[in-house]
């Protein structure tokens, strides 16, 4: 059992958008020893009162189905979807990244921000802000890239994830 | 025409009138007096003032534990709230539904430090099913309602709802309970078909099967317990239960194997061992039940019955789980048992039968006799003897009392036995026989306690004075926080650090001291006497039973060991405890 590979998974929660329900959600991974790589959560219905939560996580496959079987038993929440094993999924996460310098380096950041699709949304003389967008290894590899240009500051929005085709979640 | 306003305090005590509510166990504070005002001017519900908030949550899960009804509770803010901390934590792991009330600072004080203000919804949140803070009183009626469809729907467990004091003052529109219903709470209660017809037909092909039953069925209801009784019998099976599920199955029967786990019969767990085939019913495989997991019931096929999914393939996979309540898919089950005219194979039957026969003669509950002293053993035979013919209800404290009252006490019906299992709470005793004797007030209400365990609620022997509640306290004397004693006895070479109570109290004085009536036996001779004289005796009673001190309760799976590596009272040596047994607890 133990000697299972810890895969992966991103998990879409849908939840009543009530006060404290993401503290039971944390809560609940912390309590029980699960792993958070990411988690974004917002409302998405407003005369619903949901909202949708993403966590990206990772486990054995029985401790997936267990982090599955415990966040669909909290009371407020009302759908558990396993978006990596109910693929095809797209997944994207954004992150603003801000570079400083000058000469050079500057000029090749703008070279490769426009290689990844980046957006400029602030600039001075001696700095940039890109907006970017895409998978999170493509979020990792544009920073790691940044990081020899005068990457100073970074903050990601955590992935989003939704299913391909035409039905609701 | 618009229904007449009501304060939030008066919705509190209305909404718990509708729901049924009949008794209350609580403990006033400044954050509650509204609420005990509308208590004081009704007389639909009874109110048992405890004499610490621990104490009232306890109470309530005896209460609602024997009767099958939710418990009640009502305390104060902050150190009121923080008091029933265990107790709903006690509730959470053995799934019995509470609805605990707690005060609250004023809403614009909340986040301020103020006096007796506690994150009470925070501190909670881990150790209910769920909680509320009512911000306010429109929403008051519909919480009360909702809260106790969650406490006693699907799992059941405790829940809170935490209610600032200018909630309990402003006043809103009453909404009865069916004006309200939960938006998404509906849990599944009827099991898969398919899954059940897979199931009925591994029962009837297994050679060596076993029924391991929990607090499931208890739950459930009588319901369940009954149709337990009958597939049972149709089948001719063995059946064990964990420690919450005793008095479902009727302890006299011939097919039934005692309790399984740590200190479990031999004949339960090489069953269990063995077997080919697990037939789970509202248990959980929990630790103290499955002992070391790669050595668990190595070579069977596995049904699981449970109305929380997250408990199945949690500790153990199972081949067949089935999420339901355990009445509804029993009752599907003997259905498709009986049309598909399954027969148990009857030839392996009689051998597996025969095997479970030779494990049943090592009589492994058996302990050495003494004419000197009494032997704690002993003492809860007698006990079991001579109240056995009464409707007696059984709360435990935690230590080795509990587990020879789980070995040596024999229940026929569910909801007679009210033990602290998930949590192993020392304490919970005496407030769940508190809370009992309140639902049952002419049965016989024992607690069977340990001396160090009881004076942790000690104080609740002053609540049974005050409302005319003879539970009898019957202390199993061993000076010594017994299974400790025996832990370091077999795993920390008798260093007995800190398990030995230099002075403990004299108990038949202290129970003079409260209003009650004290007991001491210390001869077997006397013991009959004794205990027919504390049943005969119409208040409540402690009774201090002098054991054999260094009694160690057998059989028992050490830490970190297999089913079949139990040791066994007359060959204490048959086992040790590894390394890595060490680890655990
Ligand atoms: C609140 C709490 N604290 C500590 C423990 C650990 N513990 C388990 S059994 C036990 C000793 C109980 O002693 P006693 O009540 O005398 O029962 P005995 O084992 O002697 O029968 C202790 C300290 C516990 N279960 N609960
Ligand atoms: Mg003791």
């Amino acid at each position: 059992m133990s000697e299972e590979k810890s895969e992966r998974h991103v998990l879409a929660v849908l939840v009543d958008n009530e006060a404290g329900v993401l503290a039971r959600v944390v809560g609940l991974f912390s309590g029980r020893g699960y792993n958070i790589e990411s988690l974004t959560v917002a409302e998405v219905d407003h005369a619903e009162h949901t909202s949708r939560i993403t966590v990206a996580t990772s486990g054995t496959p029985m401790v997936i189905a267990q982090i599955k079987a415990q966040l669909e038993r909290l009371v407020p929440v009302h759908k558990v979807v396993d978006l990596t094993v109910q693929a095809p999924s797209v997944e994207r996460e954004m992150a603003l990244v801000k570079v400083a310098g000058t000469g050079e380096k500057r000029v090749e950041a703008l070279r490769l921000s426009d290689a990844f699709r980046a957006r400029v949304i602030d600039t001075t003389h001696t700095s940039f802000i890109f907006e970017v967008t895409g998978t999170p290894e493509k979020i990792d590899a544009f920073v790691g890239l940044m990081r020899g240009l005068g990457l100073v500051d970074v903050t990601r929005t955590g992935v989003v994830s939704i299913a391909r085709g035409p039905e609701a979640m | 025409m618009a229904a007449r306003e009501m304060t939030g305090a008066e919705i509190v005590v209305k909404a718990l009138i509708d729901q049924g509510v009949e008794v209350i166990f609580g403990y006033p504070g400044g954050a509650v007096l509204p609420i005990y005002d509308a208590l004081f001017k009704q007389n639909d519900i009874e109110h048992i003032l405890v004499r610490h908030e621990q104490g009232a949550v306890h109470a309530a899960e005896g209460y609602a534990r024997s009767t099958g009804k939710p418990g009640v509770v009502l305390v104060t803010s902050g150190p009121g709230a923080t008091n029933a901390v265990t107790g709903l934590t006690d509730a959470l792991m053995d799934s019995i539904p509470l609805v605990c009330l707690t005060g609250q600072v004023a809403t614009h004080l909340i986040g301020t430090d103020a006096f007796q203000e506690c994150d009470t919804v925070g501190i909670t949140r881990p150790c209910t099913k769920h909680n509320w803070l009512v911000n306010s009183a429109d929403e008051l009626a519909r919480v009360m309602h909702e809260s106790f469809h969650v406490a006693t729907h699907g799992r059941p467990g405790p829940v809170v709802i935490d209610i600032p004091k200018n909630v309990q003052f402003q006043t809103a529109e009453y909404r009865t309970p069916a004006q309200v219903s939960h938006k998404t709470y509906r849990p599944q209660v009827k099991g898969d078909m398919s899954a059940i017809n897979r199931a009925v037909d591994l029962i009837a092909a297994a050679k060596k099967p076993v029924f391991y039953t929990g607090g499931g069925v208890i739950n459930s209801g009588p319901m369940a317990s009954q149709l337990l009784r009958q597939f049972v019998k149709l089948t001719g099976y063995p059946i064990t239960s964990t420690l919450m599920g005793l008095g479902a199955y009727p302890a006299a029967d011939p097919q039934w194997l005692g309790m399984l786990g740590m200190h479990g019969t031999y004949e339960a767990n090489n069953a269990m061992h063995d077997s080919d085939l697990i037939i789970c019913v509202g248990a959980r495989f929990d630790d103290r039940v499955t002992g070391r997991l790669d050595a668990f019931a190595p070579h069977s096929k596995k049904i699981h019955i449970d109305i929380d999914a997250s408990s199945i393939n949690k500790n153990v996979h199972v081949d067949v789980p089935i999420i339901g309540d355990c009445a509804h898919v029993l009752e599907d089950m003997i259905r498709v048992w009986k049309s598909k005219v399954s027969q148990p194979d009857k030839s392996a039957l009689s051998t597996w039968w025969k095997q479970i026969e030779t494990w049943r003669g090592r009589k492994s509950l058996a302990y050495v006799k003494s004419d000197t002293s009494i032997k704690p053993q002993y003492a809860v035979e007698r006990l079991y003897e001579l109240t056995k013919d009464r409707k007696t209800f059984i709360t435990t404290e935690v230590g080795q009392h509990q587990m020879w009252a789980a070995q040596h006490y024999h229940f026929e019906e569910p909801n007679r036995w009210m033990t602290s299992g998930g949590l192993g709470t020392m304490g919970y005793g005496l407030p769940a026989a508190i809370g009992t004797q309140v639902a049952h007030r002419d049965a016989l209400v024992i607690d069977i306690a340990g001396e160090a365990s009881i004076l942790m609620n000690m104080q609740e022997m002053s609540t049974a004075v005050q409302f005319m509640l003879p539970v009898k306290i019957f202390i199993l004397n061993n000076e010594y926080m017994g299974m400790v004693r025996q832990w370091q006895e077999l795993l920390h070479g008798g260093r007995y650090s800190h398990s030995y109570s230099e002075a403990l109290p004299d108990f038949v004085k202290l129970a003079e001291a409260y209003g009650g009536h004290g007991i001491r036996a210390t001869h077997p001779d006397e013991l009959d006497a004794k205990i027919m004289e504390m049943i005969e005796t119409p208040g409540p009673v402690i009774f201090d039973c002098v054991v054999e001190k260094m009694e160690n309760c057998f059989p028992m799976i050490p830490s970190g060991a297999a089913h079949n590596e139990m040791i066994l009272g007359d060959d204490p040596e048959g086992a040790t405890v590894t390394e890595a047994g060490k680890m655990l607890v």
